[in-house]
């Protein structure tokens, strides 16, 4: 992201140079999560070839349990440290999250295996709704207020007054998520059980005459991306403030995207495509609308020049377009390299 | 098709169906709004979403291209005539002249968006449909500053009803002593469009294209050994399916007057996608059958489900809105699982839906 030297330093009260370290900041944390989520997205495609549509909805189902055990921690008004509250509401939110994904994959996924691809895709879309739904009836339509139980402090990064902050939240979440994803590369790489995954990777059948029980190591590879979305769940709902029964649908677009763009099927791309992608989104949202600013234009047009003495940010494209950044990426991956930034495998045709 | 009715070897017999069928649907209507107008409102949009229903089951059941952001391309159309037709911008262009606009602006966003995605493997067409569905959303939604063209999300009102000379479709008007009101108007046209729908779309798929398309589906890298330029097949299975999106999405503008981009969210995409695997996907009279249930069953739970629940709860537990969508999740999966090719299968469907592996 190269910097705009133009005129724009004197709206802005810190200095350009920490706006961008900012963005960047925000972009990283917001990436995290993503990597997360994209893990669980890339981990399943890798073993079964399929799109588990309905991952997005795992992690808000997480982020709802975590929501329901702060708060009722909260109401208890136990003597427990705000952090006990929420290691105690992530570690109930994990298993549930883990028998959503185990049910999924037993319900949904599982007789269709050998089905055409249609048939699993349109199972998990049908499942998807019914968990969104279910979480509607289950905690009200309404966005509920995640319980503010840590007290945000700000660390200063650069010496001025003003400029780029970093919260004790974003650190916990970059910190916890670079533990995470050494966790599962561990558990990919150094252990049986991973080694029985990679194989079925490769080649269920052949795995399956080698004495891997393929459907055991399938089902304990959505367990455990749901154990992972359940903490991205708890993350994102802690980081924003807010969790709502539609939230993992935008959630596991984005992820789906992040996977995309590092590579589906290859973890560390998942991890790669999810940091990027959070990245480009905070900076995209956070230039988009200076970048479109049509007040540059404004000597051209007296009445632009009118409305821009009203209002100095007259842009095409606001931050409310940040949605739309995760799929101009994906759209741009597809078409101009499909395999993603590490993939090996090219997408197959057909 | 007609093997359907088993009436095949008595041409009497099939005609005096026909012509029953006929009366009962000119007459249904009038015994509609003997029950109450709305019902006569909610059969009309029962056949819009049956126009949606078919021009999706032209990509996913006749193509196997699944696109999970289909409203987008109603949303697109509805816009176009909302704008062309409304005091948006003070622009009144008559209904024949806005709704093949509307279904080539569809078109041309269909292409566009299947160009880079069709080569690829069906999911991520999905994927990106689904997100294309979003991003359209988000559009109407913003695109109210810094210059307002849709109106952000109050949306568009006072849009004009369809209007052929004096006749306008909006108005209560007598004609040869019976009283015919706006809905019953559009009744008749939905009808007659729907009818010409049906038809293009069973010559459609026994035509050249038809079965180019269906070779496709089964298998790719066969049908392009036969000669077929998938590549074209596909995006013209897409820009056909966007385009009747499009005129669907003009004739809503006009029956509603009001538009605004709630109309377009993701769960109308997916309601229509049940709609066609319901019914059964590349089946054209199974996709209207899925249409017209998942239309009226939630009208009929709306009126049922609420006073149920507050008669035995004393409350309403459960939302019917909550319910109708709960229904629509449990009919994709369960007819997946259990009745794969839908309530009427395509024969070729079955096949294939219940075949074993192809790995």
């Amino acid at each position: 992201m190269a910097q705009r030297p133009d005129n724009r330093g004197a709206e802005h009260s810190a200095p350009i140079v920490d706006t961008f370290i900012q963005q960047l900041v925000n972009g990283i944390t917001l990436g995290s999560v993503y990597a997360i989520v994209a893990l669980g997205y890339t981990m399943v495609y890798g073993i079964i070839q399929l799109i588990n549509f309905a991952h997005g909805e795992v992690v808000m189902i997480g982020a709802m349990v975590a929501y329901t055990v702060i708060a009722a921690l909260v109401g208890a008004h136990l003597p427990l440290p705000p952090l006990a509250i929420l290691v105690i509401a992530t570690l109930c939110a994990i298993p549930a999250c883990m028998a959503v994904g185990f049910t999924l994959e037993r319900v949904a996924y599982r007789p269709l295996r050998n089905a055409p691809r249609l048939a699993p895709l349109i199972t998990a879309i049908g499942l998807s709704i019914i968990l969104q739904n279910l979480a509607l009836i289950i905690w009200s339509r309404s966005p509920l207020p995640y319980p503010q139980i840590i007290d945000t402090v700000s660390y200063h990064l650069t010496p001025h007054a003003n400029g780029a902050t970093i919260t004790n939240v974003q650190v916990g979440i970059i910190g916890l998520s670079i533990v995470m994803m050494g966790g599962l590369l561990l558990l990919v790489y150094r252990t049986k059980l991973g080694i029985a995954m990679r194989a079925v990777a490769q080649n269920s059948q052949v795995a399956g005459l080698m004495g891997i029980d393929i459907n055991r190591v399938i089902s304990l590879t959505f367990v455990i991306g749901s154990g992972l979305a359940a903490v991205a769940g708890v993350m994102d709902g802690t980081y924003y403030g807010v969790a709502h029964y539609q939230m993992g649908f935008i959630l596991g677009l984005k992820a789906f995207s992040a996977a995309v763009l590092g590579g589906i099927g290859n973890l560390g791309g998942a991890m790669l495509g999810g940091l990027l992608l959070g990245v480009i989104e905070a900076l995209g949202a956070g230039y988009v609308g200076d970048l479109t600013n049509l007040c540059h234009l404004s000597g051209w047009s007296s009445s632009l020049a009118q409305r821009c003495a009203d209002d100095p940010h007259l842009a095409v494209f606001g931050s409310n377009y940040q949605d739309v950044f995760a799929f101009i990426v994906l759209i741009l991956v597809l078409v101009f390299r499909p395999s993603g930034l590490l993939g090996e495998r090219v997408a197959d045709r057909a | 098709m007609r093997s359907y009715l088993a009436l095949r070897r008595h041409p009497g017999l099939e005609w005096a169906g026909l012509a029953l069928v006929a009366v009962a649907l000119i007459a249904l209507p009038w015994v509609l709004a003997d029950i109450g107008t709305a019902w006569v409102r909610i059969t009309n949009l029962a056949i819009l979403y049956c126009f949606l229903a078919l021009g999706l089951n032209i990509v996913v059941g006749f193509a196997g291209l699944l696109d999970l952001g289909y409203i987008a391309f109603y949303g697109v159309g509805a816009y176009v005539y909302a704008l062309l037709a409304s005091p948006q911008f003070g622009l009144h262009l008559p209904f024949w002249a806005i709704l093949p606009l509307g279904a080539a602006l569809a078109c041309i966003f269909g292409v566009l968006l299947g160009a880079p995605t069709l080569k690829l493997r069906g999911d991520y067409l999905a994927i990106v449909t689904l997100g294309f569905g979003e991003i359209i959303r988000i559009f109407l939604n913003n695109l109210s500053s810094p210059f307002n063209l849709t109106n952000g999300p109050q949306g568009i009102t006072l849009i004009d009803p369809f209007r052929i000379d004096g006749f306008s479709f909006a108005t209560t008007q007598r004609v040869l002593g019976q009283t015919l009101s706006s809905p019953i108007k559009y009744y008749y046209f939905l009808l007659a469009v729907l009818l010409v729908v049906i038809v293009v779309n069973l010559r459609l798929q026994n035509s050249r294209i038809g079965r180019a398309w269906e070779a496709i589906r089964e298998d790719e890298i066969a049908a392009r050994a036969m000669g077929i330029n998938t590549r074209n097949m596909k995006l013209l299975a897409y820009a056909m399916g966007a385009s009747f999106g499009g005129v669907a999405g003009g004739m809503f503008s006009a029956m509603q007057g009001f538009i605004s981009p709630e109309s377009f969210v993701l769960v109308e995409s997916i309601m229509v996608l049940s709609m066609v695997v319901l019914g059964g996907m590349g089946n054209v009279f199974g996709v209207v059958v899925g249409a017209l249930l998942l239309s009226y069953v939630p009208e009929v739970l709306r009126y049922t489900v609420g006073p149920a629940q507050r008669a035995v709860f004393g409350r309403t537990l459960i939302d019917p809105e909550v319910f109708r969508m709960l229904l629509f999740g449990l009919a994709l999966v369960l007819m997946m699982l259990f009745r794969p090719a839908g309530i009427l299968p395509s024969a070729l469907r079955k096949r294939e839906l219940q075949a074993p592996t192809r790995e």
